[in-house]
């Protein structure tokens, strides 16, 4: 049934799954299509990960295929001769291959627990930087006022021009007004849903100076596209400058502060 | 249970011998031709209704994704054909018919199409035939389960002309969202529509696989153990046990929805909620509830939708190959592990939910885990093909193209599952590139191994082998050509369900890929005309297949094609296992399951 160049083709076109497979991811940082810049102490060691995983997951991928083409090559019908082995299974064969995946992927569960309780489970000791609200169709920013606490009447309002000082443990209070959001920065590898009626801790510290992408991550309604933010990495000066800004415009439309006990 | 309880007499006693063909029935045309073709209770003509349907649903569900993709190759464009359709701002998509459109395209794939379809549509056919039975255990049920998807292909159907169209919060359809009728146009009348015709989904399903356990388990024929249960078979009581278990907290919690939407309950919804200028009911609940209950269903769910997919395979592996199953035990095992752990991973779809992270950290573990069944099921199908006699028929292609591309589905799972590594790639193209890999270049191509397999049994004839190919190689360039660059997006965190990202600096550079992935998206869309010209034009003119064309063990090979109503002309008695390809010393390649052992056996089988 069917000639031998059909086998032919055939099997060639399942070696070019793993052959245009791995060309696509080496290809691919070429033209920048790769993870982003990253900015984020913490960063690094998911992007190892990421790499590890895909080391791991490349080479068992580029076997399996590789063994599927070359199975499909050498007993296809129209070539190989005599009967098929005739063989149920191999015991030790199944023991190998079950003992041996099942090692490496508990290796992988617990090799990654670390990075995991670091960027979500031990937060840092401190007072919120900031907080950070979600709300149709924007990033409603929340920094303390020159009393250094949140919450209080002199607090400074801002909607999607987020700053943070570089090299400095930041930690965001994340709400949501509404409905579901996900704060995503890209470039500092951050990403964490805004749930209504929840309070979540985010943390990171940014290495480098500059201006990134803050992307809304869960789908949120119809302007879910459009609910882009940026964040600014700047110098301990530089942010000192830019707060003093805001205050000082915030101040400039503001009544004396005792007539505004009533916010708190 | 009357079947069931005649084919137990048929099991113990002289019926052994081979019985004449049921009488025709005296011609009442109308009442005739509907309770023969429409209200059917015979499981091949339900079968056979649940594939008509799903395949109609298929195309539409495939031209929703093609929208999808023209907006994201080339956003705000005018779209061709459909533009004029829903031509909102001339010709251009609107954002909210986006965020329909990708949830529809979901729904409709999901729940109209794959689930339907592997169960609905194979397992009513397949599961009689191939155990020996002349029909399902409750007949009515199964009918009934055809047409209980009919109200949900209504409500669906109809939510894409209410005011505000269909729903559009995801397929997912997380509160507050959903639940809060201002949130978004489409969480008016389309998402109570929505929970409605999932309620209906649920209770075909659930009507469904009551019937499929209750057939494996009784009415197998005689000498059919459970251990000489195609894999086919295996793969849907498996699957019809999730269903059993799993689909009960999707329904109470779309019920709960349906509450907080329609009478003021509030369990999903924080107090005070509002929403667009709107409050949300009387709050007091936890949008995360909802994510829980959904995904407790929906993550079983995911293997509902490959299970019996993995099992027509390994049948339709092991006949083109020549060969006997390699390691029928652990493959059946390996499912009944997933299952297992199918119920205790679905938090891995909330690592970044704001669960408690801890959590995320067992999650993690059992997610892992889980991959190791998927891993043993590809070795022993490698191992299957290992010395065999491969025939390339358009079954087997498809057949072997859903094992390469599972491997390719099932490696980058591990990434989600890594919880550091999940926290950048979530709600990227990366998952989007997952699950396509799973559902569309494991289960469809799966599915498509099965209708060319089974075709011959359904209608007699077998598909042209020519065109089959020519439909394999074009879907399986362009799907790789689709999906597989999903992945290097993913890399770059490009985000899903957003109706024009390339405002963002990240992510600009990405259009001219996308564009790339859409034209390999309307080549994968043309290519199935050519599949579709050949189904029907094999239904009719087709060569005649007979009872077994691909020379195969199966019992349903011992049938006739198509069979008749009852199914066997003489009552099958099982002497072996599914996969006795090549044995030694026998007088062809394949010995089928009803073949007696010896001549002496064989009278003995026969006296009465």
């Amino acid at each position: 049934m069917g000639s031998r160049w059909t086998g032919m083709f055939s099997s060639f076109l399942f070696l070019a799954v793993p052959v245009l497979g791995v060309a696509t991811f080496a290809v691919a940082p070429a033209f920048n299509i790769w993870l982003p810049k990253d900015v984020s102490s913490h960063g690094a060691t998911i992007d190892s990960l990421f790499m590890f995983i895909l080391i791991l997951t490349g080479i068992v991928f580029v076997i399996t295929e590789g063994l599927l083409f070359w199975f499909l090559w050498k007993y296809d019908a129209a070539k190989a001769t005599g009967p098929a082995t005739y063989v149920h299974g191999n015991h030790t064969l199944e023991v190998m291959w079950t003992v041996i995946p099942a090692g490496v992927l508990l290796f992988l569960a617990i090799y990654q627990m670390n990075t995991w309780a670091n960027v979500k489970m031990r937060r840092p000791a401190m007072a919120p930087t900031l907080e950070v609200v979600g709300r149709q169709f924007e990033w409603r920013l929340r920094y303390p006022g020159r009393d250094g606490t949140l919450g209080t009447p002199d607090d400074l309002f801002l909607v999607n021009d987020l700053h943070v000082p570089v090299d400095e443990d930041i930690l965001i209070q994340l709400k949501s007004m509404d409905v579901l959001h996900s704060f995503f920065l890209p470039n500092l590898r951050v990403k964490q849903d805004a749930v209504p009626g929840m309070k979540i801790p985010v943390w990171f510290k940014a290495t480098q100076t500059g201006q990134f992408d803050i992307v809304c991550a869960e789908l949120c309604g119809w302007g879910h596209y459009k609910m882009a933010g940026q964040i600014t990495i700047e110098s301990r000066k530089d942010f000192n400058a830019w707060l003093e800004s805001m205050y000082a415009k915030q101040e400039a439309t503001q009544p004396e502060p005792a007539a505004v006990a009533l916010a708190q | 249970m009357a079947t069931a309880t005649s084919s137990s007499t048929l099991v113990t006693g002289s019926a052994l011998a081979v019985s004449p063909n049921r009488p025709a029935p005296k011609p009442r045309p109308v009442m005739e031709f509907l309770s023969t073709y429409v209200f059917s209770k015979d499981h091949k003509v339900i079968g056979l209704q649940f594939l008509f349907s799903t395949l109609l649903w298929f195309l539409i569900g495939g031209l929703l994704a093609l929208a999808v993709r023209w907006q994201i190759a080339w956003p705000w464009s005018d779209v061709p054909v459909l533009g004029k359709l829903f031509a909102q701002q001339g010709g251009q998509m609107a954002p909210e018919f986006y965020t329909m459109l990708f949830t529809m395209h979901a729904t409709v794939m999901i729940f109209l199409v794959i689930i339907p379809i592997l169960a609905g549509a194979f397992g009513n056919f397949l599961i009689p035939l191939m155990i020996g039975a002349d029909d399902m255990a409750f007949p009515t049920l199964n009918m009934l389960s055809y047409w209980f998807m009919w109200p949900a292909f209504l409500f669906f159907g109809a939510s894409f002309f209410v005011e505000g169209g269909a729903a559009s919060s995801g397929w997912t359809s997380y509160p507050p969202l959903s639940t809060n009728v201002a949130a978004a146009p489409g969480s008016g009348w389309g998402q109570t529509l929505w929970l409605l015709g999932l309620t209906m989904v649920g209770v075909s399903s659930m009507l469904g696989s009551v019937n499929y356990m209750t057939t494996i388990i009784l009415m197998r024929a005689p000498g059919m153990t459970m251990f000489r249960l195609p894999m086919t078979i295996w793969a849907m009581f498996i699957t019809a046990v999730l269903q059993a278990f799993a689909l009960p907290v999707l329904t109470a919690a779309g019920f709960m929805q349906l509450a907080d939407r329609t009478i003021g309950t509030g369990f999903f919804s924080p107090e005070g909620n509002m929403v667009n200028n709107a409050l949300t009911s009387t709050g007091g609940g936890q949008p995360l509830l909802w994510q829980h209950l959904f995904w407790f269903y929906s993550h079983p769910a995911v293997y509902i939708m490959i299970l019996p997919a993995m099992g027509m395979v390994s049948d339709i592996m092991t006949c083109f190959a020549r060969k006997p199953l390699f390691g029928y035990r652990p493959m059946v095992y390996s499912i009944a592990g997933i299952a297992g752990l199918g119920f205790i991973v679905w938090g891995h779809h909330m690592f970044i939910s704001g669960m408690n992270p801890a959590l995320g950290m067992t999650f993690m573990v059992s997610t892992m885990m889980i991959a190791l069944p998927s891993a043993v099921k590809t070795f022993n199908w490698l191992g299957t093909v290992w010395g065999g006699r491969i025939q390339f028929t358009t079954a087997m292609l498809f057949a072997l193209s859903f094992v390469s591309m599972f491997i390719i589905g099932g490696l980058s799972g591990i990434f989600m599952a890594a919880t550091p590594v999940d926290i950048f790639i979530h709600d990227t193209y990366f998952i989007v590139a997952h699950f396509h890999y799973v559902l569309f270049a494991g289960t469809a191509m799966g599915v498509w191994a099965a209708i060319y397999f089974w075709f011959p049994k359904m209608f007699g004839r077998t598909m042209n082998e020519f065109w089959g190919k020519a439909h394999f190689f074009l879907t399986f360039i362009f799907l790789n050509g689709t999906f597989f660059t999903m992945h290097i997006l993913g890399a770059v965190g490009f985000p899903r369900r957003l109706a024009d990202a390339y405002h963002y600096e990240t992510f600009h550079h990405l259009q001219p890929l996308n564009a790339f992935m859409t034209w390999c998206a309307i080549g994968m869309v043309a290519s199935q005309i050519i599949f579709a010209i050949n189904f029907f034009w094999s239904m009719f003119f087709g060569p005649i297949a007979g009872r077994n064309p691909w020379r195969a063990n199966g019992l349903e090979w011992a049938a006739p094609s198509p069979p008749g109503h009852g199914n066997f002309d003489f009552q099958p008695v099982v002497y072996r296992g599914p996969y006795e390809y090549s044995v030694p010393g026998a007088d062809k390649d394949y010995l089928m399951q009803t073949d007696p052992p010896n001549a002496a056996a064989a009278a003995l089988a026969a006296a009465p």
